[in-house]
């Protein structure tokens, strides 16, 4: 299993049955392939579904149906379309349960940058400003550092800030660990992978939960 | 309404026009209408739109031509070109975050003068907003955006105007209906009135000005 992959399958022991969830482009769409028996939940798409389904094959794609990153996708029965605006209504509204998004940096606070880096990259929030507004729960999933080994979890966001005090947990291949008022606290963390190693490559101070489990 | 030429029906969108433009990433996006735009060759164009898709396609064509003067917008990241003319300030960028984006224009088209959001407090979205403090909670005032045309991107429509959108192509077409002077759809086919059913019409015909496509 990949890290990604691992990532993934923790974030889904998260979902309940009939939760509405959103997942952002890239590693948090991975969740949907390991949603845990028993559970059904509804997936919203910002640019105007609920109900959206898998990847379509190419033989049956439609160019009139994709998610929010483009592709072409299928919809399960029951599953509706609406424009932007009414989009926005359910995800800034309340209506979505969970969020699961892709971050640059994650912070103590809660603090979330996840669509600038200064100087190399803009790629715009997109919906991301809104879904963490409005969601009820926000979990972040990433790799715990950056491709070059520095760490993303800080004290402080350095990069420009996409939302204040919004992530509620943030999962990684090391480590699941909670925002609260007093700071992050680390719940869990990865078979074979020890305490010294999460909080060398946490840049931020980490509580230790007294029931530190594994996963 | 009319139902008219491509050409006739971009004939008054000059340079400097501001102008927005339906679709998310290459979904619903009005593209006889762009196409006709860069064979027009308008320049120093406002285009508001969701995003930027890539520099070969649909609105990050108009981008890549040079023809856009400034974009706001929710999302630039499949179009290195639109990320680079923001750097080097040949084009300006204004990101908006996407739903407040669509509430913007949704209130340009509903007579309101603005909304108040909660997404954007204490980022720098919020950077030179009013912030209003609402029953214990913090919302910036969005205010409203209008344009001087909309070009939508429709699957039906009927000899009327009313427009009929498949699957995921509602997206900011049918609140960029409602905020424009001239509104210019494109359709992939034209049927006589009565050809769509009340219930399935998203953009009503009084929104519509000028109607191209469906080999008319």
């Amino acid at each position: 299993m990949t890290p990604k992959e691992k990532i993934a399958r923790r974030v889904a022991c998260d979902l309940h049955d009939g939760d509405v969830v959103n997942l952002g482009i890239g590693l948090p769409t991975m969740v949907a392939d390991y949603v845990p028996d028993g559970v059904d939940i509804t997936l919203q798409s910002e640019n105007g579904i609920l109900g959206l389904g898998p990847l379509a094959s190419k033989d049956i794609a439609n160019k009139h149906l994709v998610n929010s990153g483009g592709q072409c996708v299928t919809v399960l029965p029951g599953a509706s379309y609406f424009d932007s605006a009414f989009s926005f209504v359910i995800i800034r509204g309340g209506h979505v349960d969970m969020t699961v998004l892709g971050a640059l940096q994650v912070d103590s606070h809660g603090n979330l940058a996840s669509h600038i880096v200064p100087g190399k990259m803009v790629s715009g929030m997109g919906g991301a400003m809104d879904l963490v507004a409005g969601s009820k729960k926000v979990i972040v999933a990433m790799t715990h550092t950056a491709k070059d080994g520095s760490p993303k979890i800080l004290d402080n966001i350095v990069f420009p800030t996409t939302a204040i005090h919004a992530v509620d947990k943030i999962v990684t291949e090391l480590a699941v660990i909670e925002v609260t008022d007093n700071g992050l606290v680390l719940k869990e963390i990865a078979e074979g992978v020890s305490l010294d190693e999460v909080i060398s490559k946490t840049k931020a101070p980490l509580k230790v939960a007294k029931d530190l489990k594994t996963f | 309404m009319k139902i008219v030429s491509i050409e006739d029906a971009i004939a008054n969108i000059n340079d400097g026009a501001t102008v927005m433009i339906g679709g998310f990433f290459a979904c619903g996006t009005p593209d006889p209408l762009i196409d006709a735009l860069i064979e027009k060759g308008v320049k120093d164009l406002t285009i508001i739109c969701d995003d930027t898709d890539t520099p070969t396609t649909s609105i990050g064509k108009l981008i890549a031509n040079d023809q856009v003067k400034k974009v706001i917008t929710s999302h630039i990241g499949r179009n290195p070109l639109s990320g680079q003319k923001m750097q080097d300030g040949t084009m300006e960028v204004e990101l908006c975050p996407q739903g407040t984006l669509a509430e913007r224009i949704r209130s340009g088209g509903a007579g309101l003068g603005g909304v108040l959001t909660p997404t954007g407090v204490g980022t720098e979205v919020a950077k030179g907003k009013q912030v209003l403090n609402i029953d214990g909670k913090d919302y910036l005032l969005e205010k409203p955006l209008r344009a001087d045309f909309a070009l939508i991107g429709a699957t039906i429509a009927d000899e009327k105007g009313n427009l009929y959108f498949a699957a995921t192509t509602r997206n900011f077409n049918t609140i960029m209906a409602t905020a424009a002077d001239i509104v210019i759809a494109s359709t992939e086919l034209i049927v006589p009135i009565g050809g769509i059913q009340p219930e399935h019409v998203a953009v009503p015909y009084i929104f519509v000005d000028y109607l191209v496509g469906g080999g008319k």
